[in-house]
């Protein structure tokens, strides 16, 4: 299988912090590979160099093999990388259908001579447009729910927005930062099963930071754990659960022994839900 | 009397205060006397009185809608001890005036204030009966209004709010009339004679009891006729939309034969803000750029169309060196481009510049505009502090548009197009990615959003609409002189946009009739504008911060017909 990003020594600093250090990750096509590590371990951080908010300070990101760092991210959209945020954040004062329209906007091409004239083209491009919206929002689970502003939404349906904004874009590899945070038992599993799909039926690439082990464990590939903005590990959801230094650096020294029988519970749990 | 009995006296007597103090100011900051020329209500109520009143009523109504008790009766008694209060307080300051002499501090505390405030009297402590007992009288009221059903109360609201208005707006609506002698007639009976101002008893009556007869009667008599429409099938909705539409067209078509020279110049002035509220709303609206120094396009569009058309030219004081004395449709092009340009010039540097400091960037271009136009240094090519003169009349072959109510009719055409235009670009692609802008920028531009062009784009095309206001303006005045462009210009065009409703078009309508319109007419106000548009935004930000009339949510999944099949297609693997 190919790789659609390989980070290669990705550094950022933040004043005399790192919060990235030497970063390497090598993430294959069509894979979900997932980034974990304590808080303030860098996660997010690594995500911004991704999309271009940041620019890190060393190193080389490469996406479908030519590099994307220092370009700014709608370019990097335009590539096909895009994100959602760990603090849900729509336009709120926007509708969700007009969320996802915002989303679709690298894929449509009318300028303002056509919005003013409404020609054909345009008049075209947009019944297309508000079509893939609807469809995108049906996929999602919120049909019905288009007309609504997006602040008006329960959260696990703004959480489900997002990633419909995101996927208008027909990304190729799409990050989703904290997909389940805030989410009861119920709602996770219906949010997995969902990442699950968004692999299987549109063959998107999937980078993830997530907290909760039960998610990351049940459907990632490969697993990078960050520590200090540094990496401490790389493997299977099996080698990861094995490793002495993650759950040093989750539980502390000591009580290392102890805490990988309790990951290991949880992964033989979270199989047999399945 | 138990606890909470006595706090809710205590509440009375501090809301009492309150209106008392707002009384008092209204009176020493001289409205009151100002405004007392204008008659509502003609030998019954002056302007100034209706301040007055208006005072004391919402006095009674906030005493009774703030007290603790649910007891209408006490409720009542509550906003009578309230207005007592202002009574009191008034007639304290009427003593204080009369024992102190305070004019040498108040300009406004005359004896002719003193008059107003007793009715006629001359301040005596004998006064203290009459306006005591107006004070119990308007504060019971007001709490009366408070504790009616909110139909009732609402009616009355609405009725005495259309009877000051109506009495306000009497010259305009008498002036309008004139011209049709019919319905002038039918309506002599509404405003006093000729000589009167304000209302007639008769006419008030009538008006307070048509508009709350009509705001109590139905409580679904217009919801009913609305639901009535919409049970239509569409083809007749249709009809009814361009009846309607045509019904505005033709109003607004013979409008200026009505207005007459000088309120068509009202209109005019208005309608010259219009323009550059909907180049505003787009800037400020849409994409959520605080553009403060608005008025630089104004001002650039208004020195294009002067320099390229004034045939003031010459060595001679007041004339300038250089001008190619085109007519107002040559240089009408190129004063609105040239804005365009100016537009994106400040565009480019304030691209990563955000909120406040965006708005003390601007600011500032606006400042350096004004003040390059007033400078000796490009003294020679647009005439310095002593500005341009002789600017071209508009003008198509024969047609000269010199008079008010000819320019009427192209500044309406220039606001059609820009509402046209702002409307286009509201719900297309560029209009989406500005109001995805105005939330959050990072989002916006991680979502494909090229920041640099869809923000040169909203101030150039808000430049636009400035520079062809401009251009309009120098036409028509004749000279352009550097303090018409003042920060207060830019400020009065944020203002009617946050008054209207941020980003909504016909909120700039309203903004513009508002607060420039309602001014201009009403005369006496001039003096007190700013402290009125302070009034009225703070009030506004604090009951209704979206505005008058906000940005409407647009409806657009509608059809779901062919929303069956919900999978996306995959992104085509090459591309």
């Amino acid at each position: 299988m190919s790789t659609i990003l390989s980070a290669r020594k990705v550094t950022k600093y933040f004043g005399g912090l790192t919060a990235v250090g030497h970063l390497d990750i090598e993430m294959a096509e069509k894979s979900i590979h997932s980034v974990i590590g304590p808080n303030g371990a860098g996660k997010t951080t690594f995500f911004n160099c991704i999309t271009g908010f940041y620019k890190p300070e060393e190193g080389e990101i490469l996406f479908d093999g030519s590099s994307i760092v220092g370009l700014t991210s709608d370019r990097i959209n335009y590539r096909g990388i895009t994100r959602t945020y760990q603090n849900i954040r729509l336009f709120s004062n926007l509708t969700a259908l007009e969320n996802i329209l915002v989303g679709l906007h690298s894929r449509l091409k009318s300028t303002v001579f056509g919005a003013i004239f409404n020609t054909p083209a345009t008049r075209k491009e947009e019944a297309e447009a508000l079509k893939e919206a609807r469809r995108l929002l049906n996929f999602v689970g919120l049909s019905g729910k288009g007309d609504f502003l997006a602040k008006n939404l329960p959260y696990g349906d703004q959480r489900r927005l997002e990633v419909a904004r995101a996927l208008a874009s027909k990304p190729k590899l799409l990050l989703l930062d904290e997909p389940s945070a805030g989410m009861n038992p119920h709602e996770t599993e219906e949010m997995t099963a969902f990442i699950r799909r968004l692999r299987d039926e549109l063959g998107i690439s999937i980078l993830l930071i997530e907290h909760d082990m039960r998610v990351v464990m049940g459907i990632s590939e490969q697993i990078t754990v960050l520590d200090y903005g540094e990496k401490i590990a790389e493997g299977t959801p099996a080698e990861i659960q094995s490793n002495p230094r993650v759950i040093e650096a989750y539980l502390g020294r000591g009580a290392a022994t102890e805490g990988m029988a309790t990951a290991h519970e949880r992964f033989t749990n979270t199989k047999k839900s399945q | 009397m138990n606890k909470l009995q006595s706090s809710n006296w205590f509440m009375a007597l501090q809301i009492g205060v309150i209106g008392g103090i707002a009384a008092i100011l209204i009176s020493l900051l001289g409205m009151v006397e100002e405004f007392a020329r204008r008659d509502i209500i003609a030998g019954v109520i002056e302007m100034g009185q209706t301040l007055l009143l208006m005072a004391l009523l919402a006095t009674g109504y906030f005493s009774a809608r703030r007290s603790y008790t649910t007891r209408s009766f006490l409720r009542v008694i509550e906003g009578g001890v309230a207005g007592a209060v202002v009574g009191f307080l008034l007639w304290l300051l009427v003593q204080l005036i009369v024992a102190l002499d305070l004019r040498t501090i108040f300009l406004n505390a005359s004896p002719a204030l003193i008059k107003i405030l007793t009715f006629g009297g001359e301040g005596g402590i004998a006064t203290f009966g009459l306006m005591f007992t107006l004070g119990i009288l308007g504060g019971l009221a007001g709490a009366l209004i408070q504790i009616l059903p909110t139909r009732f109360s609402n009616a009355t609201v609405q009725g005495l709010a259309w009877v000051a208005l109506l009495g306000l707006l009497q010259d305009l609506i008498r002036v309008t009339l004139i011209s049709l002698p019919t319905i002038g007639d039918a309506l002599q009976w509404m405003f006093g004679g000729r000589n009167e101002k304000g209302l007639s008893i008769l006419g008030a009556v009538v008006v307070f009891g048509v508009v709350a007869g009509v705001s109590v009667l139905p409580s679904g008599q217009s919801s009913r006729i609305q639901a009535r429409l919409r049970a239509l099938p569409a083809a007749s909705q249709q009809t009814v939309r361009w009846i309607s539409l045509a019904l505005a067209a033709v109003i607004i078509f013979y409008l200026p034969n009505l207005l007459g020279s000088i309120l068509s110049n009202v209109f005019n002035i208005v309608g010259l803000y219009i323009l550059m509220g909907l180049g505003l709303n787009i800037v400020v609206g849409f994409a959520g750029l605080l553009d403060l120094g608005y008025v630089a396009f104004f001002a650039i569009g208004a020195y294009v169309m002067g320099v390229l058309t004034t045939t003031a030219i010459g060595p001679q004081a007041g004339q300038i060196v250089y001008g190619p004395q085109m007519t107002f449709w040559q240089a009408l092009p190129f004063a609105v481009i040239i804005s365009v340009i100016a537009g994106v010039i400040l565009g480019i540097p304030v691209l990563n510049i955000r909120g406040d400091y965006l708005a003390i960037v601007t600011l500032a271009f606006g400042e350096i505009i004004r003040i390059l136009a007033g400078s000796d240094f490009l003294k020679p090519y647009i005439g310095g502090s002593q500005g341009v003169v002789q600017v071209a009349k508009i003008n198509i072959g024969e047609l000269d548009f010199n008079s008010p109510q000819k320019l009427y009719y192209l500044i309406i055409l220039a606001i059609l197009l820009a509402t046209f235009i702002s409307w286009r670009l509201r719900d297309s692609r560029i209009g989406r990615a500005w109001k995805a802008l105005r939330e959050d920028e990072d989002v916006a531009q991680a979502m494909g959003i090229h920041l640099v062009s869809t923000k040169l784009m909203a101030f150039a095309t808000g430049a636009a609409f400035a520079g062809l206001s401009g251009a309009i303006l120098a036409s028509q005045i004749g000279s352009i002189y550097p303090h018409s462009f003042k920060l207060l210009v830019s400020i009065n065009v944020l203002a009617l946009i946050i008054v209207g409703g941020m980003g909504s078009i016909p909120g700039v309508f309203v903004g513009g009739l508002v607060l420039v319109g309602l001014p201009e007419l009403l005369r006496e106000f001039s003096e007190y504008r700013l402290l009125v548009y302070s009034i009225l935004l703070i009030v506004m930000m604090l009951n209704k911060p979206e505005g008058f009339l906000p940005e409407t949510v647009h409806r657009r999944e509608l059809h779901q017909e062919d929303s069956v099949d919900a999978r996306p297609e995959p992104r085509p693997s090459a591309s």
